[in-house]
């Protein structure tokens, strides 16, 4: 079933196919392995060139282990990711300093993830630096045109990251991930720790240079709302595992699994037309150290029978050609 | 009678912070009553002050660098500001307690959870060690934490964040307080751990009849939880209404700012509103409204350029501070205006 969801690269910038990334668990003196964290448990998905493919999930879902093994700071288990016909895992040299130039990452954290001690113009131009030799006054050239892009403006060049706020510092980190003119950016929670009137300003940020450099996107988040408005198509992570996908317009009309809908409902509305009824979850998200067997929903779910605690679904399409994929066996429940 | 539903009420508290670079005005002038029973929210974006408005309830402003410079606050029908330290230890987790944002942070990392609710337990109850524990377990088991007894011997880092926040909450009610402030209680969690968390708190405030002060910048747990709102914008309340009639329609423009920015399901737009600019710094506030050079109607308007706007009620139940707003200036006032600058107001006014 999995060919369905992991075509050739032909017609896709990035195609991620059977991923898995599990972290040792070690115990005792002779630090013997004693079992796996199933962080990211068999994933596949592509991405079309200038198209935005959101992962959404809890935290602890996997969706930023995937995002780092992408980038190959995290090494993974088994899979193949290819990035323009480029077999990513087995890169190396020159063709994975070449990778490091077409994927960039914009973190979460806009504290965190800037260096104290840099000015902005040397965070920004580092990469530059680094890949291309730019040097001098054609350097300090990239560097404000790049400040001005993302709504800066040259003159902050040289301040450090202390003198901004938050979103200031997220259009930095926007600065430097396109500094390289990337072909993918991933977006790991690029909005989740700013203020609901700033968010939305970075996230119109992000649509506007996508639609001028043609940039692609991995868009990590856990807001469906974020998701909804920014991406094109929508993979919903549980445990590791990719339980629901589909065009964004398709997931949020009919979303099929019992997890999806779960989430849909959780989000407080503003609107009172809107309020729905809330389908509650019992319990908490499982350790991935010790996933459940069957289907990994199975123990919160209002569905559940036999089959469910035995058997571990597949990512099926709905209807063929449709583009809906969803990993439950109770999927007719819902369809309408 | 009136007087002893308003469990809290606050009038034209102000409070500063003595810094280097000079005096911060973070809170300026906040009056608000919250009666008995009822969830009243605090809602703005960080740096507006809504914090600080709930510590000085409590009276945990650091001072220095911190003081309460004008106002009072009444609490159950004493001015707080007035007791001794004392007296004001006795009120802190037994009438009025707090759980905070960050849930791992706020309990102690050394001892069990359970220790923790039994020492906030015979700190103000007259209770053996061996009840304060059974009493302990009991409420561990009534915010819904499964198999209390072993769970309480457990240390915090062996829960998780849904959990820890069940037991600051479990220890926040155990002395049944009349008051509850809640400080962005779920922005570290998941949405639905978010939605757990805010049904037991609600069924909490049904059960005790207790208040809930609930600070947050998410406007979708406002709307569903809250019964009255109290919206700030840079140290001021900028509108104050309940929650219902504020969602259905929002008058000043930061809120309608604020609303018109989210992201709403199954709607798709190219772009989002935004509302320009950002956050002004306590230090560099702007003169007149706070809000005039990110307000997307009032930006030539020159009262609003040099006049800060009081809160005002226009409407029974509805108050606000905006001189655009329908109904909010005077016919004297507007009359003055029109003599200083001419029409011009005339102009802008008639946008709305």
């Amino acid at each position: 079933m999995k060919e369905n969801t992991a075509k050739t690269t032909n017609g896709y910038l990035l195609s991620v196919d059977r991923l898995r990334t599990y972290f040792p668990v070690k115990r005792g003196l002779l630090r013997r392995t004693v079992g796996h964290i199933k962080a990211v448990d068999d994933i596949s998905f592509a991405i079309e060139p200038g198209k935005t493919l959101g992962l959404v999930g809890e935290s602890g879902c996997g969706k930023t282990t995937a995002a780092r093994t992408i980038v190959r700071l995290v090494p993974a288990t088994s899979g193949k990711i290819s990035f323009e016909g480029v077999d990513v895992l087995a890169a190396k040299g020159q063709q994975l300093k070449g990778l490091r130039r077409d994927i960039s990452i914009i973190f979460q954290d806009p504290y965190g993830s800037l260096n104290p001690r840099m000015t902005i113009g040397n965070i920004v131009g580092e990469a530059i630096k680094v890949h291309k030799g730019i040097r001098g006054s054609e350097l300090i050239d990239r560097i404000d045109m790049l400040l001005e892009k993302v709504g800066l403006g040259g003159s902050y060049r040289n301040r450090y990251p202390h003198e901004f706020s938050g979103g200031q510092r997220q259009r930095i980190g926007v600065a430097r991930a396109l500094a390289l003119d990337p072909k993918l950016v991933i977006c790991d929670e690029p909005v989740s720790a700013l203020d609901v009137s700033i968010q939305s300003q970075i996230l119109n940020l992000l649509k506007d240079l996508q639609g001028e450099f043609g940039l692609t996107y991995l868009f990590i988040a856990h807001d469906l709302a974020v998701v909804e408005f920014f991406c094109d198509e929508v993979a919903v992570m549980y445990l590791g595992h990719i339980v629901e996908k589909a065009c964004a317009e398709e997931l949020y009309r009919n979303p099929l699994h019992p997890y999806t809908r779960t989430l849909m409902s959780a989000i407080p509305q503003v609107e009172l037309k809107r309020r729905q009824q809330r389908i509650g979850l019992v319990g908490e998200v499982p350790s991935p150290s010790n996933v459940p067997a069957g289907c990994p929903f199975h123990p919160r779910c209002s569905l559940c029978d036999e089959r469910c605690m035995q058997e571990s679904p597949a990512l099926n399409e709905v209807s063929k050609g449709d583009g809906h994929f969803v990993s439950c066996w109770k999927q007719d429940e819902f369809s309408d | 009678m009136s007087f002893n539903d308003k469990l809290v009420t606050i009038q034209g508290l102000s409070v500063e912070f003595y810094t280097e670079e000079g005096i911060a005005r973070v809170v300026q002038d906040v009056s608000f009553n919250i009666e008995r029973g009822q969830c009243y929210a605090l809602v703005g974006e960080s740096g507006c002050g809504k914090s600080v408005t709930a510590l000085s309830i409590m009276r945990l402003i650091p001072d220095p660098p911190g003081r309460v410079t004008a106002g009072t606050v009444y609490f159950n029908g004493r001015d707080i500001y007035k007791l001794s330290e004392k007296q004001m230890r006795r009120i802190r987790g037994k009438e009025v307690s707090m759980i905070f944002q960050e849930p791992m942070t706020s309990l102690n990392p050394v001892y069990t959870v359970g220790d923790q609710v039994v020492e906030a337990i015979m700190l103000h109850q007259k209770k053996s060690y061996d009840q304060a524990w059974v009493d302990a377990a009991e409420m561990l088991r009534k915010v819904g934490i499964a198999d209390p007894e072993q769970r309480a011997g457990e240390y915090p880092h062996q829960m998780s964040g849904g959990m820890r926040q069940r037991v600051m909450i479990a220890m926040a009610m155990s002395c049944r307080p009349d008051l509850l402030i809640a400080d962005e209680p779920t922005t570290a969690l998941d949405v639905t751990t978010q939605a757990q968390i805010l049904d037991l708190l609600d069924s909490v405030k049904d059960q005790t009849n207790t208040s809930i002060l609930l600070i947050t910048h998410d406007l979708g747990v406002v709307a569903e939880r809250a019964d009255k709102v109290a919206v700030m914008y840079a140290s001021r309340i900028v509108e104050k209404a309940d929650s219902d009639d504020l969602f259905a329609e929002p008058l000043h423009p930061y809120t309608r700012g604020l609303l018109d920015s989210l992201p709403k399901l199954s709607q798709r737009p190219k772009r989002l509103v935004t509302i320009p600019g950002m956050v002004p710094e306590p230090l560099s506030f702007p003169s007149g409204c706070k809000f005039h050079p990110r307000c997307p109607l009032g930006s030539d308007d020159e009262r609003c350029k040099s006049c800060e706007p009081m809160l005002r009620e226009i409407n029974p139940g509805r108050e606000v501070a905006c001189w655009l707003v329908k109904g909010y200036e005077s016919e004297q006032e507007r009359k003055e205006y029109e003599r200083k600058y001419g029409k011009n107001h005339e102009r802008i006014s008639a946008q709305r």
